[in-house]
């Protein structure tokens, strides 16, 4: 931030403080999303140690306990799937696919609405026609049909799964790129960049891009709630990734059909979507209120 | 607003849902794999006769030349055949539209009811417990997975209540109002759940920036309480920025509720669209990718109209 102060977020704070400062205070005030943050790190080193620590890999059997779910014991803190393998071992190693697979996702897909926003916004006429009619045209294709016809028809492996989930929730981030390099382009740090020779890229770069990185930082965390949710919901119609590797989201498709006998196979996934999805949202919410301070 | 304005909209539309075709098809037809490769194990099924299937499905043309038959016949109203059935395409998605429209119809209706006053309530009692509670729950109601919602409801109100069907659009053979709700009561609950949640959200902002507004205070000082301010003053802005969201929400009622509907095995679009999904049954998948395009792009026109019907300042000229 060395092109521009943020006028606006000077009034609240004391003038001396910088702008990650005062955003970090204002982050720190929002309790939620303190909390949430805590969580999700929490979350994330207890699916990454887990594994190591628990006794079994994802995929072992215990050919005693195949054909029903096995109810949750001391070997078995969280039960045994109908295959006879460790249901919370699956629930951590799912959990490692399910962030990653959320985490990637996200960032594919800020990088690409970011790049298409950016050229947008900065380039106007002719590439901005283009590239926003296109953007028209994936925003009103319905989207879970979307994603569902492309995973089903290319049964993707796990790297092209994110790719496709990148691929198709990038459009709100160009929009929202699109409005603030508009804007930002016609301020007078920008011409007096341009003034001293700056041209295209590096003007898009150096001096605009790191007035936008704000709302971009917060639709990077939305994203990151949105693509975990599609994860889990196309692993969960069978659609995403395939067994025996396994996500929260296909944990719950292959709880379902013993709903009846072995309800608790069925709590844990969920509760961990639903958990890291409302963390993220609340992360995104203290962002906002850091980042994009209203006055 | 005038009729040229909505005129020009609608053309514009043209030039759009041409695109959108243009990508769907390129997506289902250059798919690896194509909707006859359930016959290819089958031995009593010769090459000969594989390939008079595809003849007359049109599936041995190149892809471009089946892509021009088929806007051919689609802006003619015709929308083809269904390979898995031998239906045609329209029959098929009209059969389903009924359970959809009831299914997805009622979820906006207990939406809009809900969603309204709390919104409502949320922004008049700002700051207050209320308000954190309600903020509280539809941060929650946005992130619970719908699929998770469906079976915790099927496991309390199915497997330990036992006070509803698990599944199902009615009773083989029964079929009565009180029977068909029964079965409805789930599915509408968790598809509304989402929308509560992310419309009060809307309706509360709205509400909130009307509510700080000159003309309200105007309200308040020449007399008026507030249950006349909000109902009469305040509402009609405050529904402002939620148009596009409902109009959008609505629009995807079209698509059907392709989760709600699998995990409920509710007999609707969203259901036929994984059915023809496991038979790669093109001109299907075709027709209900095109019908849910078609109503979101429809939806942002109407939108956009809503705007200047409720903000008079707003003219499209």
């Amino acid at each position: 931030m060395t092109d521009a102060a943020e006028p606006v977020a000077a009034m609240a704070e004391p003038a001396h403080r910088g702008y990650w400062s005062q955003a970090l205070r204002r982050f720190l005030r929002h309790r939620p999303a303190v909390a949430g943050l805590l969580f999700l790190l929490l979350l994330a080193g207890a699916v990454i140690v887990a594994p190591t620590v628990l006794p079994y890999a994802y995929d072992d059997q215990d050919f005693e306990l195949i054909g029903a779910p096995g109810e949750m014991t001391a070997a078995h803190w969280l039960g045994t799937d109908e295959l006879g393998r460790d249901a919370l071992t699956r629930l951590a190693y799912g959990g490692q696919v399910s962030l990653a697979v959320g985490l990637a996702s996200a960032i594919i897909a800020t990088v690409l609405g970011t790049l298409v926003g950016a050229l947008a916004g900065f380039y106007r006429g002719m590439v901005d026609s283009l590239l926003m009619r296109f953007t028209d045209v994936m925003l009103s294709i319905p989207p879970l049909p979307l994603v569902l016809l492309l995973s089903g028809l290319l049964r993707p492996s796990v790297p092209l799964l994110v790719a496709i989930i990148g691929a198709l929730i990038w459009m709100g981030t160009a929009r929202l790129v699109r409005s603030q390099f508009m804007a930002l382009r016609e301020r007078e740090f920008v011409e007096a960049a341009r003034a001293l020779g700056a041209r295209g890229p590096r003007l898009m770069l150096r001096h605009i891009l790191p007035n936008a990185i704000g709302p971009i930082t917060v639709s990077a965390t939305l994203a990151v709630g949105s693509s975990i949710m599609l994860e889990s919901a196309l692993s969960f119609l069978g659609f995403g990734v395939q067994p025996p590797v396994p996500t929260w989201g296909n944990l719950l498709n292959t709880a379902s059909p013993w709903l009846a006998t072995a309800p608790w196979l069925a709590i844990p996934p969920g509760l961990c979507i639903f958990c890291t999805v409302l963390a993220v949202n609340f992360v995104g919410d203290g962002l906002r209120d850091a980042m994009e301070p209203r006055g | 607003m005038n009729a040229g304005y909505v005129l020009r909209r609608l053309l514009g539309a043209i030039p759009l849902l041409f695109g959108i075709s243009l990508l769907l098809f390129a997506i289902i037809h250059l798919a690896p794999g194509g909707p006859l490769d359930v016959y290819a194990d089958n031995p009593s099924v010769s090459p000969a006769a594989l390939e008079q299937i595809r003849k007359a499905y049109g599936l041995d043309q190149p892809v471009p030349v089946q892509y021009v038959l088929w806007l051919k016949s689609m802006v003619l109203g015709d929308w083809g055949y269904s390979i898995r059935t031998g239906r045609p395409v329209l029959q098929e998605v009209t059969e389903r539209l009924g359970p959809t429209l009831e299914l997805g119809g009622l979820a906006m209706l207990l939406s809009l009811a809900i969603a309204l006053p709390l919104g409502t309530v949320s922004a008049a009692r700002r700051h207050s417990l209320l308000d954190h509670v309600l903020t509280f729950l539809s941060f929650a109601g946005i992130s619970l997975p719908v699929f998770w919602l469906a079976l915790l409801l099927q496991l309390l109100f199915s497997i330990a209540l036992g006070w509803l069907p698990s599944a199902g659009y009615q009773t083989i053979g029964g079929g009565s109002f009180g029977d068909r709700l029964a079965h409805i009561a789930m599915p509408a609950a968790v598809l509304s759940l989402a929308t509560i949640a992310s419309w009060s959200r809307y309706i509360r902002s709205g509400m909130v920036d009307v509510l700080n507004q000159d003309y309200i205070r105007t309200a308040y000082a020449k007399g008026l309480r507030e249950p006349g301010v909000i109902l009469h003053h305040a509402l009609r802005n405050a529904l402002i920025p939620a148009v596009t969201i409902i109009a959008l929400d609505l629009a995807s009622i079209i698509s059907g509720a392709v989760i709600t509907e699998t995990v409920f095995a509710w007999p609707g679009i969203g259901r036929l669209f994984i059915e023809s999904m496991d038979g790669r049954d093109y001109p299907v998948l075709m027709g209900l990718m095109m019908l849910g395009s078609l109503a979101i792009v429809l939806a942002n026109i109407a939108a956009d109209l809503a705007y200047a019907t409720l903000d008079p300042r707003i003219r499209y000229d």
